[in-house]
């Protein structure tokens, strides 16, 4: 699945290469103002990106692992999901339990981030309360609207459900807004990673794939 | 390590038997269904399967979205076009009256096609927007002769499964199944935004497959084959597009 993030992130961000231009509504190009360029080099030469270069195109093969990677995270999210409703896991684990919910525990939690507290031992065992509303927001919210967003791309989908492009503003408004999704779960990504690693890079990732925390050493 | 037991690395063993069956069984049913696409082999074979299998589920018949006349793009992008050669040239001078396209293949009747016969035939309109593989798009009113009535004119057999199309150019030939050639909205374009269609945008023919990318819009068609074998053409993936790595289903 990670495999499968990564591979649609370069295969996007190739396929952005082609044309670094955003609109907003349903149509742009070239010949239109945009809504903001990415000032990189293009892949095609008819782009006025003004740099005079023209980098290699990657988009036919970015083309084709993008939707197979695509496919493989849709398959593995929804198994994902189905156990996770299924088994409680969610429930359990993941949505802040009764006295976490409160306004001053989440206060607490943000002070602790703030001041980069390392977690104690206690914490191997369970999901703080901004770690559960930061996965719940990634699992239910971002996931789905960049596959939402980036099946509103496709113009064959939208023939069968229109309502999926039109809500969003027309075709060149999912796009856009599939990119900065792209952006939002790179940020999360990224602040994962590192958080592991502030907790302590080998007992964790041992602990996620085993799935046991182990006893503290001293 | 004393919970990976036995029992834990069998029920595993047995699920992933399970699903690896379940996946052929599942090629299988796409292959009898016609749901497998002339590239579905090789390593991305997988993902364009299983997005043209439930594209044609989905959307056999689905309309593309039409547009208002109000939201015709004022500034269409035609993209570049390679030089288009003598013959080209030659025809354009003459206003085209001498260009033809050819039908054949597994039809009743092959012929030729002039332009002003194409024009004498009943025309339809949309208003629809074309979108690139790169990003960029246009919305723009297209007018033309359906695929469907010349088909029907040339006596397609109801064993055909593809259509077949080419260019002047010659490195830009294309196919789209039959779902999208009697698709209503699929076009030998004529015309666009009330005019002529300009060379830029393909004139005077481009096939216009309303649900589908740029590159199967294939401008200056001069011919067309329908046929049950599509492994025949080209290198066997469908059309020119595979050959260069691109999808053949641009659905997407």
């Amino acid at each position: 699945m990670t495999l499968a993030f990564l591979a649609l992130l370069v295969t996007g961000l190739e396929l952005v290469v082609s044309h670094p231009r955003f609109y907003w509504g349903e149509v742009g190009n070239v010949n239109t103002g945009t809504l903001f360029k990415i000032p990189i080099p293009s892949s095609r030469s008819m782009v006025p990106t003004g740099y005079g270069y023209v980098m290699p195109d990657q988009n036919g093969w970015s083309r084709y692992l993008h939707f197979q990677s695509a496919w493989i995270l849709v398959l593995v999210g929804l198994v994902y999901v189905g156990v996770g409703l299924f088994s409680g896991h969610f429930r359990r684990n993941l949505l802040p339990a009764g006295a976490d919910a409160s306004a001053k525990r989440l206060g607490t939690s943000i002070v602790q981030h703030l001041k980069f507290a390392r977690p104690g031992a206690e914490e191997a065992w369970s999901y703080n309360v901004l770690q559960r509303l930061a996965y719940l927001v990634v699992i239910f919210i971002l996931f789905p609207m960049i596959i939402w967003t980036g099946l509103a791309m496709s113009p064959s989908f939208v023939s069968a459900v229109p309502g999926a492009v039109n809500i969003l503003g027309g075709q060149q408004s999912a796009r856009t807004l599939h990119f900065f999704l792209t952006l939002v779960l790179v940020l999360f990504l990224l602040v994962h990673v590192l958080m592991v690693i502030l907790a302590g890079f080998r007992s964790r990732v041992r602990a996620m794939i085993t799935g046991r925390a182990a006893e503290p050493l001293e | 390590m004393s919970d990976l037991t036995r029992r834990k690395l069998i029920t595993t063993g047995l699920a992933a038997a399970a699903g690896a069956s379940g996946l052929v069984v599942a090629a299988k049913l796409a292959a009898h269904y016609g749901l497998v696409p002339p590239d579905g082999g090789g390593i991305y074979g997988l993902g364009e399967t299983l997005t043209y299998a439930a594209q044609r589920v989905l959307t056999r018949h689905s309309l593309a979205r039409e547009f208002s006349r109000s939201q015709i793009s004022s500034k269409p992008f035609a993209n570049e076009v390679d030089k288009l050669g003598d013959e080209f040239e030659r025809s354009q001078q003459g206003g085209f009256v001498n260009w033809r396209l050819k039908v054949d293949g597994l039809v009743t009747q092959p012929g030729l096609f002039s332009l002003a016969e194409l024009k004498s035939f009943a025309q339809r309109s949309h208003i629809t927007m074309i979108q690139c593989e790169e990003g960029w798009s246009y919305i723009a009113e297209w007018t033309g002769v359906p695929l469907s009535h010349v088909l029907e004119l040339a006596g397609a057999a109801p064993q055909a499964r593809y259509v077949v199309y080419r260019s002047i150019q010659p490195d830009w030939w294309e196919s789209i199944d039959m779902a999208d050639a009697l698709h209503p909205q699929t076009l030998l374009t004529l015309g666009m935004n009330g005019g002529e269609l300009p060379v830029g945008f393909g004139g005077p023919l481009r096939m216009r497959v309303a649900r589908q990318l740029g590159y199967k819009n294939v401008k200056y068609v001069t011919s067309l084959t329908v046929t049950d074998n599509i492994k025949q053409f080209g290198k066997g993936l469908g059309s020119a597009s595979p050959e260069a790595g691109y999808a053949w289903f641009a659905g997407i």
